[in-house]
């Protein structure tokens, strides 16, 4: 394969990189003057990214690292498109505490680059490659308000957490090395077959605790509620969606693609953990009073679900997965939002109390949150419930129905949380006037309200089989 | 006529885009005047689906024993919008469509808060409680089923009484406990069948070993929601918290969803399976039959003595139904409506004296009949409704529901006919309570008989109470035909 059309596979991240570095020096040049237009820009390069990779060819270049198929074309149009609205939603926000950086949508477009790469990757050179492009970038963010000691700590505790997962991440990826023979993933699954192969399953466990650290699955969950409650929320907002997405689509293919024919070893970890991060989702939620805890361990839970999916080992499982992420990215985007958006007396409102009577102060915004509650809650006809749906579908066709009964029962736990908050915006008295709501993050709430209900009914015509095409993509063979 | 029974379901929504255009647009200040137009929407629109499903009876062939009014469009991932009615299913959407406006009427005056979120909370429950009797499609059927959660906990949580977020929360959580496990039984129902479509699934048969499982699951759920003793705890504190039209929808309409689910799904899908559970069941239906009984003869609080005396009825329901026979299921259906109609107009008695009092306490009334005459001979005939007087429809679905249970168990009939007779004593002893006697209360001097309102939605109910009394063959005309299709099925399949 020449160079150029091994490029032209990857074109959409040669976009990325280059716009990234491009913006980076106009920032540097021109300032915190330049930060809007900065803003801007990124936010169009991620849609033109967007759309090539939709239309970037297929197959594999650079010698089998770079991966381009229907898997990362699916995920690459979530990604990228989810990173454009954090970088509108982070932008008016910075505007608003006159903290405006053009740092800003610069880390987004990094870790966009990361994302990207992480669900493009062929083997474990370009998955950790991926992930600590994407890794690094958030450290920063999650610690962008320097001032500020709680997001300061959370970025500090990120980073350090991080590193000891990378850490497991690269111990695990040097045995498969040294056992396999190869970084690839193809070489790596001709030689992990069963159980005949100690040092590579053995890797095989650290490289999954790795990744599960990256998708916060208990019990490797530790930093998600002290990092969600530190951040920035815009911040919080992005780490909940893009980011799960491409560490499960990278969870998806480094399983799928170089130990299918171990299959039967990594879905026991898979399931164990999928079933305690549903579980402690569910019951270490019941305590919180902090919203963006709650919605820490709320993301825990989902993570779960969503890994109940991949444990399945099959096709329909990993198309199960992608729906599930797909519909959870935008439910947690739009609750993130609404939570942006909400401040009174210049103070942002974060707590479960805070929203009392929300629903006669800021009737479309508690309409908004309602809905991304019992979404999240899984209740029919929200965008939740078809996640679970086909979850639990694909775990019952793999005979695990104690796990969908597990998740689901767990899932009546978490109700309790989910009312609480729908309970004080509805029932409770009015804690006082909230401040003027900006307009992008009403727009954005209001818009992943409407996409949660109704507009999931229909949608979910269009992407069943897209999330179908990019799941057979996946190794299995 | 394709298209008909997505027009009667989805037509209320029409009147939620109404009230939600009103208030973005109308109004300019007065509230009042708002609050005002958004009944008249919601009325009329609701008058309109009683219209829609009236013509869906007139248009309904008695003699076929299938689905009719078939909509079938291809969904996702194998799923169907497929919606139809046959006899049994149809009589639910006509009672729904029945209460919804008498809801709405007696609602009038009561709710003077958040009115125009309290009727699109109804409109939109209308719309999922109709939905669930015409889908066709297991999942769909899930989707309407469990959508009426979040309207229904409002509707308790906002406009309900002290107690309410108590109440609200019970009823959310036992109710969802019990579908996750029907959620669970109906994956597994497509892993096994590969198909969502309920008329195929009724004819699939599932091995013996598997129909117990899904049976237990289902069980579960519309145990749940029937109530059945000992899962109806949740049911005498939604009812006591929730407003009057509330209750109404709760004991008219969504308690009949559970009686619903075991006709639609346990009998014809699981018939070995409840056939095995069938003791089970009559054990069940005793206790809550003789059990509540005697508690709702305890009870202080007239619209928890209702609320018991609910749980009681619907152990009829479910005697009924499993005793697999014609007699059985006609009686439990019969019963279910007509439950559907006196309970509905019971709360509403409640509601007429609650609204001029503030309380429900039994105590706190007596001699009622002096100042409210109209009012006391009401009350009197839904109490004998409700006792199961010859000539009201309450006996015929009783004596039905007994005479089907005693082709299969003598004792189960013989135990809940000891059920009638407590039925008379607590019916009878609260309207003497609050009706009869001298008027000792002096905060009673002033009460005022039924008005207009009061009156237009009494006498429909009145009329429905006395005509199905005496004329059950307009029902059973019906329902003949499905219900000896599902019968005859389950015959078959148990060996019979």
């Amino acid at each position: 394969m020449s160079f150029y059309s091994a490029l032209s596979l990857a074109w959409p991240e040669v976009f990325l990189a280059v716009s990234t570095l491009v913006l980076l020096v106009a920032g540097a040049v021109g300032g915190n003057r330049l930060s809007s237009l900065v803003s801007t820009l990124a936010g169009l390069a991620l849609l033109v990214a967007a759309a090539l990779a939709w239309t970037a060819p297929h197959g594999k270049a650079f010698a089998g690292g770079f991966v381009s198929d229907e898997a990362s074309a699916f995920a690459k149009v979530a990604i990228y498109g989810m990173s454009a609205v954090a970088v509108l939603l982070g932008d008016r926000w910075l505007t608003r505490l006159k903290a405006n950086q053009f740092e800003y949508p610069v880390l987004i477009l990094l870790a966009a680059v990361g994302m990207g790469m992480m669900v493009s990757a062929g083997d474990l050179i370009s998955l950790y490659v991926g992930v600590e492009l994407q890794s690094l970038a958030l450290y920063v963010m999650a610690a962008f308000r320097r001032d500020d000691a709680k997001a300061s700590e959370a970025g500090l505790k990120y980073f350090v957490l991080g590193a000891l997962s990378s850490g497991l991440l690269l111990y695990g990826a040097s045995l498969i090395y040294g056992f396999a023979g190869s970084t690839h993933f193809d070489v790596i699954a001709k030689a992990a077959t069963g159980a005949s192969n100690t040092g590579v399953l053995f890797g095989l466990v650290f490289l999954i605790c790795g990744l599960a650290f990256k998708v916060s699955a208990a019990p490797f969950h530790m930093w998600t509620p002290d990092v969600y409650e530190g951040a920035p929320t815009p911040v919080v907002g992005f780490f909940a969606a893009a980011p799960k997405l491409a560490a499960m689509v990278l969870f998806a293919r480094a399983l799928y693609d170089s130990f299918p024919h171990a299959a039967d070893q990594w879905r026991q970890v898979v399931i164990v953990i999928a079933v305690l991060s549903m579980l402690l989702g569910a019951f270490a939620g019941l305590a919180q009073k902090n919203l963006k805890r709650l919605w820490a361990y709320s993301s825990i839970a989902n993570v779960g679900y969503a890994l109940v999916g991949l444990s399945t080992g099959t096709q329909s499982g990993a198309q199960s997965m992608l729906v599930f992420m797909v519909l959870y990215m935008i439910d947690v985007t739009g609750f993130f939002a609404c939570l942006s958006a909400l401040s009174r007396g210049g103070k942002p409102m974060e707590t479960i109390d805070d929203m009392a009577g929300l629903v006669r102060e800021r009737p479309g915004l508690a309409l908004a949150m309602t809905a991304f509650a019992l979404s999240a809650l899984g209740l029919p006809p929200f965008a939740g419930f078809w996640g679970k749906f086909y979850v639990f579908k694909a775990a019952l066709e793999s005979n695990l129905a104690w796990v969908a009964v597990l998740g689901l029962v767990s899932s009546v736990v978490a109700a309790f949380y989910y009312l609480r908050l729908v309970k004080v915006m509805w029932f409770d008295a009015p804690a006082g006037k909230t401040d003027a709501v900006p307009a992008d993050a009403r727009g954005v709430a209001y818009a992943a309200a409407i996409f949660s209900c109704p507009v999931v009914l229909v949608a979910l015509i269009g992407l069943d089989p897209l999330a179908k095409a990019a799941a057979a993509a996946f190794g299995l063979h | 006529m394709t298209g008909i029974l997505s027009l009667t379901t989805f037509s209320p929504l029409v009147g939620v885009i109404a009230i939600l255009a009103l208030r973005a647009f109308g109004g300019g200040g007065d509230q009042a005047a708002v609050n005002r137009a958004a009944k008249w929407i919601a009325l009329v629109t609701s008058f309109a689906t009683f219209a829609l499903s009236i013509l869906l009876v007139f248009k309904f062939d008695a003699a076929n024993p299938g689905f009719q009014f078939v909509e079938d469009l291809n969904w996702f991932a194998g799923l169907h919008y497929r919606m139809g009615v046959d006899g049994i299913s149809i009589l639910f959407v006509l009672l729904t469509a029945f209460l919804l406006p008498l809801c709405i009427a007696a609602s009038w005056d009561s709710i003077e808060n958040r009115v125009l979120e309290y009727l699109i909370a109804f409109l939109i429950l209308e719309v999922l409680v109709i939905g669930v009797f015409c889908a066709l499609d297991l999942v769909l059927f899930y989707l309407f089923f469990e959508g009426q959660l979040l309207p229904m906990f409002l509707i308790i949580g906002v406009w309900g009484g002290k107690n309410r977020v108590y109440a609200a929360y019970k009823f959310f959580l036992y109710t969802l406990l019990g579908s996750v496990l029907m959620l669970v039984a109906i994956l597994a129902m497509i892993s096994i069948a590969h198909t969502t479509s309920i008329p195929a699934l009724m004819a699939f048969k599932f091995a013996p070993q598997v129909q117990t499982f899904l049976w237990l699951a289902f069980f579960a759920s519309f145990a749940v929601k029937m109530p059945m003793w000992p899962v109806h705890t949740w049911l005498p504190d939604a009812h006591v918290e929730a407003p009057t039209a509330g209750s109404v929808i709760l004991a008219g309409i969504l308690l009949k969803m559970g009686g619903y689910g075991f006709l639609r799904f346990s009998l014809p899908m699981f018939p070995q399976a409840s056939q095995l559970f069938t003791p089970l069941v009559f054990a069940l239906s005793v206790i809550a039959i003789v059990y509540t009984s005697l508690v709702a003869f305890r009870q202080v609080d007239i619209k928890k003595l209702i609320a018991y005396s609910s749980v009681a009825h619907m152990g009829f329901v479910t005697m009924g139904i499993f005793s697999g026979n014609a007699y059985g299921v006609q009686g439990a259906i019969f019963q279910m409506l007509s439950h559907g109609v006196i309970s509905g107009a019971l709360f509403l008695c409640v509601g007429v004296v609650y609204d001029r009092m503030h309380t429900r306490e039994i105590a706190f009334y007596g001699g009622l009949v002096n100042r409210m005459p109209w009012y006391a001979a009401t009350f009197m005939l839904f109490t004998m409704g409700n006792v199961g007087l010859p000539g009201t429809s309450g006996f015929v679905g009783e004596i039905l529901t007994m005479t089907g249970a005693y082709g299969v168990s003598t004792w189960t009939a013989i135990a809940a006919a000891s059920g009638v007779i407590f039925s008379a004593v607590y019916a009878l002893t609260l309207y003497r309570k609050v009706i009869f006697g001298e008027m000792v209360n002096p905060k009673l001097a002033a009460i005022e008989d039924l008005n207009w309102r009061e009156v237009t939605i009494f006498v429909p109910l009145i009329a429905a109470t006395l005509i199905l009394g005496v004329q059950p063959n307009l029902i059973f005309n019906l329902t003949t035909a499905s219900v000896d299709g599902l019968v005859s099925v389950y015959k078959a399949a148990v060996g019979g």
